[in-house]
């Protein structure tokens, strides 16, 4: 019984709650356990989860509006029972909602994410939250204040980041499926480092209230999932406008559960600027070396995508090039405003013994912030400040306007734009820490989707040295079903073995 | 910079942080290379419209729960250090 529990994607496990071939309750009790084991391993689990529940009873309810969880009836809606793991980055009401931070242990919001909400209103029961990089910061998962979370392939190496316990708690089995953020590549690295599916909505086609800010214009929350249908399940049910989020927007269609079986007449289009062998050929920032087993693995996804009736071609978006530098202005900027809240006053942690209120805010931030969140405050602070502000910040959205028309002049061309998700796979840890330009190349084909505000998935498309290696795939805003759908037809045809990474 | 940013960063951080900073910008400036004379600036991909809503009066987060997280309190307030008090 327990290995066809861990054998039910979310979607079948939702189906099967409702014949009433599985009991919910019992398929919590199944994850809960697995989670909790992993949970208490002490070093020698993934360290996947900051916090995991007792029983069901601490999954908020409905989607009432504003700060107020209001009361619903539980276990019912289409996704009734099925256990949800959430990123620590999304308040939920009355649990332990850190960031991955120092600064916020042990905070526990008394309200819940908007997005969670939208989730367990239609009856998915709150699993556990999943470690990340601190405050979504990072490519591996290492820079979290909870220790790092290990790739369940290969545990000498990272999960990919941030939302990396999100991703390592799906490809090893702890949770049915997971919600990360993604800002210039959050969810879709680590999806394709541990192999499994990670989808980046349209900016604004989910809410972002009650998400703990990174760079609020880039921020999205979106599904990490075993497979394509589990992704269109769960996004689904999150996409929609919410009026605690101004930036939120009616989804102009329903997201369908993906069928497709052949891609006839799809137009795929690979940039020549993203595949280009010698770096820096293209101009601007010298690119992320494409490892010769990932070009293996992204070439025979393109073959097969062929053989089912698509086209490729090459197209070019000529300011993809300089979307990481573009990124590293407009990210930092944004997030040494929005990290200014934390300031010992309100919540979270505060230095003890402090003389004024300014020593009391310097030295909260200086015990509460991890290095990689200090290293981009001060680049942000330094990028909005007098005298720096339009050779930095005003530049770098300027950037922003040409890659988004790149993109929509592409557009007119293909249907849909294919990249490798990550130009490597999982990496050793500690193997980048030590020079931060080599970590957030990490994010070199993800960044330019952010960046348009288009969304984007990865799903995985075979092996390299025994690791996942991750294709994606982005289409022009609201395109989520033709993502979808072609994620769909190319998931049967690769054949990938899905839950091969389960502990 | 670590001032304006309320950061208290000890002499032994100062040194590889702005070593690593100037790597950092080193890469950044590129985007300098372009011309980018009459390109206008995206602060937003999404073109927003009538996100106004009515001013309508709604309750808010209650006194107790609003102080409840809060690392000092005293009476119905958020307590900070004061070098007068």
């Amino acid at each position: 019984m327990s290995d066809d529990l861990l054998s039910l994607s979310a979607a079948q496990a939702a189906a099967a709650i409702e014949q009433g071939d599985v009991n919910a309750q019992e398929l919590f009790a199944f994850y809960r356990e697995r989670a909790q084991a992993d949970a208490s391993a002490n070093g020698d689990g993934l360290n996947c989860f900051t916090w995991v529940a007792e029983d069901a009873s601490t999954t908020p309810l409905a989607s009432g509006p504003g700060w107020s969880d209001a009361p619903g009836t539980p276990g019912t809606g289409p996704l009734a029972g099925v256990p949800l793991a959430v990123k620590d980055l999304f308040c939920t009401k009355g649990v332990p909602s850190q960031s991955g931070s120092r600064i916020l242990e042990d905070y526990r919001p008394p309200y819940t994410a908007s997005a969670v909400r939208a989730l367990t209103g239609t009856g998915a029961t709150l699993l556990a939250k999943t470690n990340q990089d601190e405050f979504a910061m990072g490519s591996s998962t290492e820079n979290s204040a909870y220790g790092p979370t290990l790739n369940p392939w290969d545990r000498s190496r990272v999960p990919g980041g941030s939302s990396g316990g999100s991703a390592a708690a799906v490809a090893a089995g702890l949770a049915p499926w997971a919600i990360g953020t993604d800002t210039g590549g959050s969810i879709r690295q680590p999806a394709a480092l541990c192999g499994i599916v990670g989808l980046k909505p349209t900016y604004g086609a989910v809410s972002r209230f009650g998400m703990i800010a990174f760079a609020s214009s880039l921020d999205q929350a979106g599904p990490l999932t075993r497979d394509v249908t589990d992704a269109a399940l769960m996004l689904g049910h999150m996409v929609g406008r919410d009026r605690c989020d101004a930036t939120s927007l009616d989804y102009p269609h329903e997201i369908e559960l993906p069928r497709a079986e052949r891609l006839d007449g799809l137009r795929l289009g690979v940039p020549a600027e993203l595949r280009a062998p010698d770096p820096g050929a293209a101009g601007g920032e010298a690119g992320a070396q494409i490892e010769p087993g990932v070009r293996e693995s992204f070439e025979r996804a393109l073959k097969l995508a062929e053989e089912l009736g698509a086209s490729v071609e090459e197209i070019r978006l000529p300011h993809a090039p300089h979307a990481l530098s573009a990124y590293y202005v407009l990210a930092p900027s944004e997030a040494s405003s929005n990290l200014a809240r934390f300031d010992g006053v309100r919540y979270g942690m505060r230095a003890p013994d402090a003389e004024d209120l300014l020593d009391m805010y310097t030295r909260t931030r200086h015990d509460g912030f991890g290095k990689e969140v200090k290293r981009r405050i001060m680049l942000g602070t330094y990028a909005l400040s007098s005298g720096y502000y339009d050779a930095y910040y005003g530049r770098a959205q300027r950037v922003r306007t040409k890659i988004a028309e790149d993109f929509k002049a592409a557009f007119e061309q293909v249907d849909l734009i294919v990249t490798p998700t990550s130009a490597n796979v999982a990496f050793g840890l500690g193997e980048k820490t030590a020079n931060p330009w080599s970590m957030y190349l990490s994010d070199y084909f993800t960044v330019p989707m952010s960046l348009a505000g288009i969304p984007a998935i990865s799903i995985p498309c075979g092996l390299s040295e025994g690791l996942p290696v991750g294709l994606q795939i982005a289409g022009p805003a609201f395109s989520e079903n033709k993502l979808l759908d072609t994620s769909f037809a190319l998931e049967q045809a690769l054949g990938f073995e899905e839950g091969a990474a389960r502990v | 910079m670590a001032r304006l940013a309320r950061l208290a960063l000890s002499e032994d951080e100062l040194e590889p942080m702005a070593q690593e900073l100037s790597a950092v910008l080193d890469h950044i400036a590129k985007i300098g290379e372009l011309d980018l004379v009459d390109v206008p600036p995206t602060s937003h991909v999404v073109e927003l419209t009538g996100a106004l809503r009515p001013d309508e009066p709604r309750p808010s987060l209650p006194r107790e729960v609003a102080l409840e997280q809060a690392p000092a309190v005293d009476q119905d307030g958020f307590l900070v250090p004061s070098p007068q008090a």
